[in-house]
């Protein structure tokens, strides 16, 4: 199975991690990621405003040549994957938007919300399934108890993102699961890093960061994961390294017998 | 038509909010995890609109607060939406010249080796024109 790919610009500097390691991963599982050619930032948040048109079009772009690839649409980080998400959402069910953007882009074709984006997390429970991802785990990380990290942009607004239960998520456990760790349950897994606001309210984002790693310490984790790379620099700058966090596309491949290869690259 | 008034019908055109359906439970301030550092709390801010008090509203901390977590709209049972309001007043802010929360000059001094572009590219949009 091919997939069209938008990695963005994270991914493409200070988290080249978790971007390696989900392609060799994804080798491995039997799908691919195919890069679309010359893709554009996302712009990292959701504009919100009905209004907002330009700011859009990154995503609308993307978005087309998936379609004309014939190809569902695949993101690893949390934040392409809600901004993507949600701008298809425009293009599929709110009129103004669809029609503006279309002026703008002036496609052979109009665009409208026709492809399915997945986030990776998505391709593994709905297209592989994890009971063949444990099938093909040759190294299994038994003993170890991880939290899954969710914070906010995979989960809500939940029927929008229509990722999984926004209060009481699952498929970051199974994986854990999957790849033959413990999960470890606890409270403030879907609660908010602080996200952008560390820029300019570093104080807010530690607090924040603080109750989240004391709760999933408390609860008994040994480590986090999550799939975004903002999380994993609010998380890691606010807590002194006593939890260490982790791309869920490291431990992939990890368990898949594929980190020394990427690491060797 | 008054300005403030134009400015409350601004903020409901750019967030697509009614902010009448709001029943005052409260659910919104009491799932924001900024609600501690907001001067004007979520549910307040629907209240402010309302009353067509906007100029509190752009001079609020609350604004730039926010973090778009999205669990105000997550369990907002009326489907209000508080968090798109807040958008929607800081976008009538950011929009206006000279009213940036973020310039540019500043952000060499605010970042750190570490610090991801989806940080920096995230809080120019929120932040600025």
């Amino acid at each position: 199975m091919k997939y069209s790919y938008f990695p963005g610009c994270t991914l493409k500097n200070k988290a080249v991690d978790l971007d390696h390691y989900a392609r060799v991963s994804a080798e491995a599982l039997g799908f691919e990621l195919e890069e679309i050619s010359e893709w554009q930032c996302c712009g990292g948040v959701y504009p919100l405003g009905t209004d907002e048109i330009a700011t859009k079009l990154a995503s609308v772009r993307a978005l087309n040549d998936a379609k004309e690839h014939g190809q569902d649409l695949v993101t690893v980080c949390s934040a392409c994957h809600h901004v993507i998400k949600r701008v298809n959402d425009d293009m599929k069910n709110v009129d103004d938007i669809r029609t503006r953007a279309n002026n703008y882009m002036k496609l052979d074709e109009p665009y409208e919300g026709e492809t399915t984006v997945l986030h990776y997390l998505e391709v593994l429970r709905d297209k592989v399934g994890f009971d063949e991802l444990k099938k093909k785990v040759t190294n299994p990380l038994k003993g170890k108890k991880i939290g899954a990290y969710y914070g906010c942009l995979l989960l809500r607004p939940g029927k929008l993102m229509a990722f999984d239960d926004p209060e009481n998520p699952t498929i970051m456990e199974d994986f854990i699961r999957a790849i033959g760790a413990e999960p470890v349950i606890y409270p403030y897994r879907n609660e908010c890093c602080g996200g952008y606001i560390s820029l300019k309210e570093e104080d807010m984002s530690r607090e924040m960061c603080r109750k989240i790693e004391e709760s999933a310490a408390g609860f008994g984790a040994d480590m986090l994961i999550t799939a975004c790379p903002l999380c994993m620099y609010n998380l890691n700058k606010n807590n002194g390294d006593n939890l260490p966090v982790c791309y869920f596309t490291e431990l992939l491949a990890e368990a898949l017998g594929l980190k020394e290869e990427v690491d060797e690259q | 038509m008054k300005t403030e008034q134009k400015r409350a019908e601004m903020i409901k055109e750019i967030s697509g909010v009614n902010p009448l359906k709001c029943m005052k439970c409260g659910k919104c301030s009491a799932s924001c995890p900024s609600y501690n550092e907001m001067d004007i709390k979520p549910h307040q801010f629907v209240s402010y609109v309302i009353n067509e008090d906007i100029e509190s509203l752009a001079e609020s901390k609350s604004l730039w607060k926010c973090l778009s977590c999205f669990a105000c709209v997550e369990r907002c049972p009326r489907d209000v939406k508080p968090g798109k309001l807040i958008d929607a007043a800081r976008q009538i802010v950011v929009r206006e010249r000279g009213r940036n929360y973020l310039l540019a000059d500043e952000i060499p001094e605010l970042v750190d080796p570490d610090t991801p572009q989806q940080l920096l590219v995230s809080a120019l949009r929120r932040y600025r024109r």
